[in-house]
């Protein structure tokens, strides 16, 4: 193990420092061949155990990270994300177990052949004093150098690559104390790259960063990862992670509890057990990857409210598309509602959340999870409601026990569900978006929707549990009222629809009118 | 990126700086003598140490092997000037061995305090944070008040290994499992000198007819000083120096904190040991033969970090030279006025009002 750093040693040594390379320095080319084209190292870990006092924070933790790989260690808070990094890098001693990086016990040789095989850029530098950049960069070379020579023509080629594939050239004058957040962090990025090994951690390297810089950071790294070098990054951010590493470690209390790419990773069982979150992975339509969507937890939310959404199922219609009804179906979903959603064309993200919530269903034995199967009606997009889809339609929000708009667009092609929303008494509306933006059709429909919002209750997202829950108890009784009278005002709507004329109009105010009556009514005798 | 020939360039201008200084300071005093008769006067005695000695200091000296030993100078005279006969004297044997003790101390206590300010990352930090100063005021008073007891013969050395004592004990408080945490050992070193603090108070308290000397060997002097106390410091200081100044990347890139620094190949527990033994010796070397000299060690190197920036390659060079100039020319106020005082209480006065007001200017603040 010895031998073989010292060999790596002396190789670096020779490339470094030898006359013979100084003398090409004016042949830039071949120079740079010479330097830029790392060979990513291997990262092995075995059996690593580490603790605290008696806390104990590693266990029996065993790894393979390839050549060449980008490896994101992910985890919730104290699973050992960070620990584990460190032990790899050297900077904590295990207490059993070993840490090889390209083949060379990171634990058994001194701090300088180890940070000739590794770079780390933690998750902050204490960079407090008034440094030029260029010099903190060029600290990147200390390894590199011997105590006593002068900075070398590498070593100067080697800090200006850094600064420029980190694109920090233009700040190299400046102090860096005087730099943002996130050039400070592509200014440590930039140091590690100048350092020229093997191998790159980074711990939570996008923690403190706006949306952009956390982008352009991984980016960078992936770019790195690309062009040699091995990649271990912790990554709280589940989305980043899984669309920048080639593989996840999935870490919960101190062991590696699954491995794989992103996909085979991260599933709403494998964050339920080893983030004990309730959360829903999907595929983000932009960038193809996964995207975990975490939800208040499903026992929670039965808590404050109310019993029934856990045990007996009742059923929630949900019309609407888009993201809104897609967050609306899954809070639905996950608090143990069975749901039906449409008409939605396929590829919309509340049909693609929908196919995902049944996916995960049909994954989990029944009755051992919150999540049930998700009926969808998925209709051709700009074609008019066939006659099979609406009475498909019909059925949902007959079966439904309450009915939910989610940011509901009218357009020429749907809007027929105003028809059997009529025989709705009281349905949820979610709008986040003014109807004037959502309402292709004109002043008729508009009325239609607007006395829906009449008599029925509004609620946000985030409280839109709450709003189902008081619509679900708040008309035990009056449901039956309403379905009294609901057939007649169905066959009525059915046969208007199309007409739309102002006089059938006026008659449909008066049956809402009579269905308001009837829910004040039915809720002044729930109130008994 | 850092230019070597910066550092060259400012520390000839400083250490051409030290020469004017020292010459001036040796015409003032009771009897004045004109600045060039005591250029002439001390290359008749050929010595003018810190000019010979820059260019020797880098020899590869590794370890922690400092000779305690005084080396025995020669004093060949190479020149002959024609120079009076009592102006020579007062020169050569009153006020150089004075103006040198007065450099090399300057210089020893700004190179440690940018070393243990580097080290420690706080502005705070002086030489003496770990004790040295009281454990040298201890073993000071000790030999001054209860001479009978002490086994060391003479005050200096008394002094010199209280200060080592309490340094060694402090870094081994504080040490743990091969760990040194840098805030542990800050905490062990207040600690000690509140308890050396006390013991100094006690001492006093009973010290009879010597407290006067005790009082003032404790506020820092430079008189009576003979050309022994300059061979007893100043090898020691051009060599702590010297090794220190091998260690000046280190020194930076422990500012990045120690994690940092060992992922950027630096062997940090034994990096800190060795900056803090050398730092505590080149700091004792020149508390005992001066006694505690406050703020030279603080406020300089804050002055050069303004300046040249925070560069320990720069930094330190820069910052001893400056420390001897400007130790020399407070000392020259404290004999040259009206009442000679102690040159501690000068360094005080000059030193914390200029401090304060590039405080009040924000133009200090951490490192």
């Amino acid at each position: 193990m010895s031998d073989q750093t010292d060999h790596d040693c002396t190789d670096s040594d020779q490339t470094d420092g030898s006359q013979t390379e100084r003398h090409d320095t004016g042949d830039s080319e071949t120079h740079e061949e010479t330097t830029r084209h790392l060979e990513p190292a291997p990262i092995t870990v075995t059996d690593l155990s580490l603790s605290f006092g008696d806390l104990c924070v590693l266990e029996d933790a065993s790894l393979s990270i390839e050549p060449g790989e980008f490896v994101g260690f992910v985890g919730p808070n104290g699973a050992g994300k960070t620990t584990l990094l460190r032990a790899i890098s050297g900077a904590i001693t295990p207490d059993s177990g070993t840490v090889t990086i390209d083949d060379t016990d990171v634990h058994a040789v001194s701090s300088r052949a180890s940070s000739r095989l590794v770079a780390v850029v933690p998750q902050d530098t204490s960079l407090s004093f008034s440094f030029p950049v260029r010099d903190v960069v060029e600290m990147g070379r200390h390894p590199h150098r011997s105590r006593f020579a002068a900075p070398t023509h590498e070593d100067r080629d080697a800090v200006e690559r850094a600064l420029e594939r980190t694109r920090t050239t233009d700040l190299a004058e400046r102090p860096i104390d005087e730099v943002s957040g996130g050039q400070r962090q592509r200014v440590v990025l930039a140091r590690a790259v100048a350092q020229e090994t093997p191998a790159l951690l980074l711990d939570e390297p996008t923690a403190s960063l706006d949306v952009n810089h956390q982008i352009e950071t991984l980016e960078l790294v992936r770019e790195l990862v690309d062009s040699g070098r091995t990649a271990v990054a912790a990554i709280h951010d589940l989305d980043l992670a899984a669309r920048y590493c080639d593989r996840l470690v999935v870490l919960a209390d101190g062991a590696v509890h699954d491995v794989g790419t992103p996909n085979e990773v991260l599933t709403a069982d494998a964050l339920a057990e080893a983030f004990d979150a309730n959360a829903t992975v999907t595929t983000n339509p932009v960038t193809g990857t996964e995207t975990v969507t975490a939800l208040p937890d499903a026992a929670a939310v039965s808590d404050t409210g109310g019993e029934q959404s856990g045990d007996s199922a009742a059923r929630v219609h949900v019309l609407g598309t888009g993201t809104t009804a897609a967050s609306a179906l899954v809070r639905l979903a996950t608090a143990g509602y069975e749901v039906s959603v449409g008409p939605v064309t396929s590829g919309d993200a509340a049909a693609e959340t929908a196919a995902r919530l049944a996916e995960g269903a049909a994954s989990v034995s029944a009755g051992d999870d919150n999540s049930r199967a998700v009926e969808t009606v998925t209709v051709e997009p700009f074609a008019p409601l066939s006659a099979n889809d609406r009475a498909e339609l019909e059925t949902h929000i007959r079966q439904a026990d309450a009915t939910v708009l989610a940011d509901l667009t009218l357009t020429a092609g749907n809007q027929l569900v105003l028809d059997p929303l009529e025989s709705v008494e009281k349905p949820i509306l979610i709008e986040t978006t003014p109807l004037a933006e959502r309402n292709g059709v004109g002043a008729a429909a508009r009325e239609r929707y607007e006395a829906c919002r009449e008599r029925g209750v509004e609620a946000g997202l985030p409280d839109l549990l709450d709003g189902v829950e008081g619509v679900l108890s708040g008309s035990g009784e009056g449901t039956v009222e309403v379905d009294s009278s609901s057939p007649a005002v169905e066959a009525d709507g059915a046969g208007k629809a199309d007409e739309a004329d102002g006089a059938v109009e006026a008659n449909e105010a008066d049956d809402r009118d009579d269905a308001v009556q009837e829910s004040a009514v039915s809720r002044e005798a729930s109130d008994d | 990126m850092y230019r070597p020939g910066r550092t060259i360039s400012w520390s000839a201008g400083l250490l051409l700086l030290l020469v004017v200084v020292v010459l001036v300071s040796a015409a003032l005093g009771p009897v004045r003598i004109d600045p060039v008769t005591v250029a002439m006067a001390a290359l008749n005695a050929v010595v003018v140490p810190t000019s010979v000695s820059m260019n020797t200091t880098t020899i590869t000296v590794l370890g922690f092997a400092i000779p305690l030993l005084v080396p025995a100078f020669e004093y060949t005279a190479v020149f002959s000037f024609d120079v009076a006969g009592s102006h020579q004297l007062i020169v050569e044997t009153i006020r150089m061995p004075r103006i040198a003790l007065a450099a090399t101390v300057g210089f020893s206590l700004a190179a440690a305090g940018t070393v243990m300010q580097g080290f420690f990352r706080n502005p705070l930090a002086d030489p003496s944070i770990i004790g040295v100063s009281s454990g040298a005021a201890a073993g000071a008073v000790a030999a001054i008040a209860f001479p009978a007891i002490v086994p060391f013969g003479s005050i200096h050395l008394s002094a010199f290994v209280g200060a080592l004592v309490t340094a060694f004990l402090v870094y081994a408080i504080a040490t743990e499992g091969g760990r040194t945490p840098v805030a542990t050992l800050l905490l062990a070193g207040v600690a000690i000198q509140a308890f050396l603090g006390a013991l100094i108070s006690y001492m006093l308290v009973h010290s009879g007819d010597d407290l006067r000397q005790a009082v003032v060997w404790m506020m820092g002097h430079l008189n009576n000083t003979t050309w022994s106390d300059v061979g007893f410091a100043l090898p020691v200081a051009l060599l702590g120096v010297g090794v220190l100044g091998a260690y000046v990347r280190e020194l930076n890139v422990l500012l990045l904190g120690e994690e940092d620094a060992h992922h950027l190949g630096v062997d940090v527990e034994r990096t800190k040991l060795l900056l803090l033994a050398l730092a505590s010796i080149v700091t004792a070397a020149g508390v005992a033969v001066a006694g505690v000299i406050g703020f030279v060690g603080l406020v300089v190197p804050h002055i050069m970090r303004l300046i040249v920036g925070p560069d320990h390659r720069i930094l330190l060079p820069t910052s001893a030279l400056a420390g001897a100039s400007f130790l020399v020319a407070t000392d020259t106020i404290a004999r040259a006025g009206p009442a000679e005082v102690p040159v501690g209480i000068v360094t005080a006065f000059v030193g914390v009002p200029f401090f304060l007001f590039l405080l009040v200017r924000r133009e200090v603040h951490s490192l």
